[in-house]
């Protein structure tokens, strides 16, 4: 179950990309694109960030439910 | 599992020390560039480091003061992140120095090999290694409060061993490194007031990381101790 949640997400993750694509031609002046993309790095960056954290609060979590049982 | 202020506010300072870092301006420095963002990530993880060997060698003492085995293992925990904490701070300085300092034109830092002598590099690989030789130790003892015994009065020695080798020796030698002349970073004279907004909270921010990190494993490690210890009875 959770991997299919994950694929659906990842799937949608892709057509939001695509949408981007098609809107690029009219929209070239958006804050994501002004001072050399830098945002574009900020947002990579805070995607691995979160995903990081995210992983260390499941681990945290994980280890609490284990606590509770030993 | 229960969100305290460490948790929290090492969420909130990375958070800042990734959007504040890379957007906020930085002063221009010819052969930097912008590489000098790498103040909040590079130079943090060894400030990280220190923090957590610090905390390390703290639980070393209190361990050799009374006896506790959780003493000991909250020490080489601590010291275990440290070490990871270091070896990153290694690579990423190393991919910093390739860009900076390599200069074609001058043969005695033409290459990355050569680069790669400085004393301050050799002087934080000797501390690492030191480190290195910790875990070694631990695991080559089966006895546990003999292990921990030893291991405990050697991290001792590893953290006194980090004075010598990345705080004086570096500083004795010329260096292509900064922090020649004094602390680099926390001298107010040679760190930009803007950079420093983002410096100090970014040390803070890594570190409680690495506290966080560490606490898991302590935890990991309680639950298999008592495991064992329940397997004995």
């Amino acid at each position: 179950m959770k991997n299919k949640l994950t694929m659906l997400l990842a799937t949608l993750l892709t057509l939001g990309a695509q949408a981007q694509d098609a809107t690029n031609n009219e929209a070239t002046a958006s804050v994501m694109r002004s001072n050399g993309k830098i945002y574009v790095v900020v947002a990579v960056v805070l995607t691995i960030l979160f995903g990081l954290i995210a992983y260390v609060i499941r681990l945290d979590r994980k280890i609490t439910k284990l606590e509770k049982e030993a | 599992m229960q969100f305290n202020w460490l948790k929290i506010s090492a969420i909130l300072l990375l958070i800042y020390a990734v959007v504040g870092g890379l957007l906020l301006p930085v002063p221009e420095l010819s052969q930097l560039g912008e590489t000098i963002r790498n103040l909040y990530y590079h130079v943090c993880m060894w400030f990280a480091m220190m923090i957590l060997y610090t905390i390390s060698i703290i639980h070393s003492v209190k361990y050799l003061r009374n006896g506790k085995i959780e003493h000991d293992i909250k020490a080489v925990s601590y010291a275990g992140t440290g070490t990871y904490m270091g070896l990153l701070g290694y690579a990423t300085g190393a991919i910093w120095a390739s860009y900076t300092w390599a200069d074609p034109n001058n043969p005695a830092y033409a290459s990355f090999g050569s680069i790669m002598r400085e004393p301050k590099l050799i002087g934080a690989a000797t501390a690492l290694l030191i480190y290195g030789a910790y875990f070694i130790l631990r695991s080559s003892i089966a006895d546990l409060d003999q292990r921990a015994r030893v291991s405990a009065v050697y991290n001792i020695f590893s953290y006194a061993m980090l004075f010598p080798s990345i705080w004086i020796i570096p500083r004795l030698l010329p260096s292509l490194h900064p922090g020649q002349e004094g602390n680099p970073a926390l001298n107010f004279n040679d760190i930009d007031a803007r950079m420093r907004m983002v410096f100090y909270p970014a040390v803070l921010g890594w570190a409680f990381m690495g506290i966080w990190i560490t606490t898991l494993i302590i935890r990991y490690k309680f639950i298999i101790e008592k495991k064992w210890s329940n397997n004995e009875k």
